[in-house]
């Protein structure tokens, strides 16, 4: 299966996240939202200016920027 | 009898904490602040059956209780000081492994907790059964479902917690696995943290050493101010750990930490607690509401509706209230000024003491009308989707996208208030972000500065006058953005705040929520303003006033006054007779206002106030604007002892202006600029310092504003003469 930064997933693509790595307050935020490996995710849509980024994880929808999805990995599936 | 029982009431934002909180309190809430900070403290009081009584606490809603914002470390602040009887941890069930995450920190805690599965009714719609005496026993702690929205299950709740209260038993902390790694570093730390006896009246070993291992600063700072040497000790152990996690596997402490309290919640998950009828991916109605709302082209357009219609009703609708609080000062003074006799008391009491009230409860109604229209986006979800979408945009200037409402409604598009304005940055979570806002959206074409534009452009520029309203107008949103950049790069420089925003789910707002919304921040404005307010518009009447005329001048007066009687009784003309009078009261106003320390001030000014071109009249006008923005043109009005000007019907000023040699287009657009952009008005300043939480933030706006406008009026009058524009 392809590995691929949150970044460059298509609008209603899923995928199981394997890695975030960043800490510090950045990575502290990231996680306690609930973005932590092996969780799905799905990319719900983009804001008009294609960035923010929305989200689909544990049930909720989350909202995170580009340059923060950098941080996040995931396995297409 | 003991001191009565308190619960604290903790939960994730948007878990329903303030319906159940409301719920629970009805009316009988209190809300203050947290000391030092800007977050509020609310509490209530809760009867049961009994008759018993008990305290609760609101909490503010967090994600979690490692130090990350204001709202964490006041709420574990508490926690840990106060030690509440109970925690209430209200969770949102059709979210349920995420608003656990909390749970599993307050169980780590070890404080006696119940689990309120809220929104039970949302769960269900969606498909999701939860066994509630499963998870109780699987988290020993009780687990009650409650809907906050009706009050279903919340008796059984409050029961629940009563008896856990009653019970007294010690903190039990939960012990987690975090791995052999960082569980051996837990260990060693414990018990250098035991042995040196280490900040050990208010926390465990065990729960401080995982603080320090999730790089919590708050903790961490407490213990270099407590004992170096073990606090060293620590960092050391910490810093070992996450380079050994770093080499091995590319990871930090907190990372680990964070998977394994995430991998707990699932395993407690599994043991058949949660069942899923459909697929959990499954789009709900909220998110076929956003694939139109938030759609990338329809989104914008829909959302420049929206918000125009906000604005709309908010100035719209409060006009007619407005009108009666006007009409009922204005009644006020009109009926003291026939009962009082004439002198200082009097001339305090209306010009200081009801105007500045009236400049107070004036805004009320646009104030309660905007926070009603806030608290509708709010509460229905709608708001988080602006952040969204206009995020991009206002990251460059280093602001947030929730920033945009409080541009709106302080005039981005003119005639707005940037008193409600301040008080909308409130939906701001990030604290640079909100700072930057609180600061620049004074910037903005407020409806007070409206009248003075109009004046000088009908007067200098009749001809474009449209135009240049419209363009005035787009200068404030750059000007406005231009400075919350400026003060992100200098004194609120730092990396923006992460942007990790939930969308909640769209819901129908509660009337009875959205009253309380609405009145509990209204009742704080007038609260907070009215006190600074009235002493501050004693002091500006008493600078118009103090010190008054000479008593040689104030004779001559008089003496003109006896004059025309006299002359004018022969002819027996009692129209004339007041004509005469009053221009001679005029006459006399315009130099009591000249002689006053306000009118010396102006003067003084007059040694730099050449290089924007204002001469000490406008000088006098525009420390009057202070006070509000409408009143500079009523006191230029006065300083040219046109007697009283009415700021919306000026012809008589306008021509004054007009024929006066001192004026030209390029005065009146560098004053134009200033006006704009010059210290806000204090009602506003007040309301920046009470919101920033900080006299100093006040101060900074009057200074950073005026000497930025004066710097812009500068350029604007000597660039103008430069090119021979001033004729
Ligand atoms: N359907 C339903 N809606 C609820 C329930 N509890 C709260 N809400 C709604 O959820 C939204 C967020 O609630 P609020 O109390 O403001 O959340 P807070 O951020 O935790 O204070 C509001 O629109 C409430 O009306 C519930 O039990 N059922």
């Amino acid at each position: 299966m392809p590995t691929v930064p949150l970044r460059q997933m298509q609008k209603d693509q899923s995928g199981t996240i394997t890695a975030v790595k960043v800490g510090g307050e950045l990575g502290r935020r990231i996680r306690d939202m609930g973005i932590v490996p092996g969780t799905r995710i799905t990319i719900m849509g983009r804001a008009p200016l294609f960035d923010p980024v929305a989200i689909r994880i544990m049930g909720g929808t989350l909202t995170l920027r580009n340059s923060e999805a950098d941080h996040i990995e995931v396995e297409i599936a | 009898m003991s001191n009565p029982i308190t619960f604290a009431l903790a939960g994730n934002p948007n878990a329903g904490k303030t319906t159940l909180f409301n719920t629970l309190t009805g009316a009988r809430q209190h809300v203050g602040n947290y000391p030092g900070v800007t977050v509020e403290k609310k509490a209530g009081a809760y009867t049961f059956p009994s008759g018993e009584e008990a305290t609760i606490i609101d909490l503010p809603g967090t994600y979690s209780l490692t130090a990350y914002s204001v709202e964490e470390v006041v709420a574990r602040d508490y926690l840990v000081q106060e030690k509440p009887d109970v925690v209430i941890n209200i969770t949102d069930a059709s979210n349920l492994e995420r608003n656990l995450y909390l749970s599993a920190q307050l169980l780590e805690l070890g404080v006696p907790m119940v689990i309120a599965l809220n929104m039970i009714d949302v769960a269900r719609d969606r498909g999701i059964s939860l066994d509630a005496h499963r998870l109780s026993a699987l988290l020993k702690v009780p687990v009650i479902p409650i809907i906050a929205r009706s009050g279903k299950g919340t008796a059984e709740l409050m029961a629940a917690a009563l008896e856990l209260a009653r019970r007294k038993s010690p903190w039990n902390p939960l012990h987690i696995s975090y791995g052999e790694d960082v569980d051996l570093a837990l260990q060693t730390m414990a018990q250098c943290i035991t042995t040196a006896g280490f900040l050990q009246d208010s926390y465990t070993p065990r729960w401080l050493a995982l603080k320090y291992l999730e790089g919590d600063s708050q903790i961490q700072e407490k213990g270099r101010r407590n004992n170096p040497a073990v606090d060293k000790e620590l960092q050391e152990i910490v810093a070992k750990v996450g380079e050994h996690l770093h080499k091995t596997m590319e990871t930090y402490p907190e990372a680990i930490i964070a998977d394994h309290r995430y991998g707990y919640i699932k395993s407690v998950l599994r043991q058949e607690v949660i069942a899923h009828k459909f697929d959990i991916d499954r789009l709900h109605a909220s998110d076929r509401i956003d694939k139109v709302l938030t759609n990338r082209f329809m989104g914008p357009l829909i959302m420049l509706a929206i918000l125009l219609g906000l604005y709309k009703f908010t100035f719209t609708y409060s006009q007619l209230p407005v009108a009666w609080f006007a009409a009922f000062f204005g009644w006020l003074s009109a009926h003291l000024s026939t009962i009082l006799p004439d002198g200082h008391l009097k001339s305090m009491l209306i010009s200081g003491v009801i105007h500045g009230m009236g400049g107070v409860l004036g805004f009320v109604p646009l104030i309660m009308f905007m926070f009603f229209g806030i608290a509708i986006l709010e509460d229905s979800g709608y708001l988080a989707r602006v952040a969204f979408m206009m995020d991009r945009v206002f990251r460059i200037f280093g602001l947030h996208g929730s920033s945009v409402m409080a541009y709106i409604v302080s005039g981005g598009i003119a005639g707005g208030c940037a008193v409600p304005g301040v008080m909308a940055a409130r939906t701001l979570r990030s604290p640079r972000e909100r700072l930057a806002t609180l600061l620049t959206v004074s910037f903005m074409n407020c409806g007070a500065k409206l009248p003075v534009l109009a004046l000088l452009t009908a007067t200098f520029f009749s001809r474009s006058q449209a135009q240049l309203m419209f363009l005035l107008t787009l200068l404030a949103w750059v000007v406005a953005l231009t400075a919350a950049k400026i003060l992100r790069l200098t004194v609120l420089r730092g990396e923006s705040t992460p942007f990790v925003m939930e969308l909640p789910p769209y819901r129908f707002p509660t009337f009875r929520g959205l009253l309380i919304h609405t009145w509990e921040r209204t009742w704080q404005y007038i609260k907070k303003a009215g006190t600074t307010i009235l002493a501050i518009s004693i002091l500006i009447w008493a600078m118009m006033t103090f010190p008054g005329l000479p008593q040689s001048e104030e004779q001559n007066f008089a003496r003109q006054r006896q004059e025309v009687t006299a002359s004018t009784a022969q002819t027996v003309d009692n129209q004339q007779l007041k004509e005469k009078l009053a221009a001679i009261d005029t006459a006399q106003a315009g130099s009591t206002l000249r002689h006053s320390l306000a009118g010396r001030i102006g003067i003084t000014m007059e040694s730099v106030s050449w290089l924007p071109g204002f001469d000490w009249r406008t000088n006098i006008a525009l420390v009057g604007g202070f006070a509000a923005k409408e009143v500079i043109v009523t006191t230029l009005g006065t300083a040219y002892s046109l007697g009283e000007t009415d700021p919306e019907n000026n012809a008589s000023l306008s021509e004054t202006l007009a024929k006066d040699p001192h004026w030209n287009p390029v005065v009146a657009l560098a004053l134009i600029v200033f006006v704009m952009f010059y210290a806000p008005c204090f009602v506003t300043v007040v309301c920046i310092s009470k919101e920033s939480g900080s006299w100093k933030w006040g101060l900074f706006s009057i200074c950073f504003n005026t000497t930025f406008a004066f710097l812009l009026a500068t350029l604007v009058y000597q660039g103008g003469r430069l090119m021979g524009f001033a004729g």
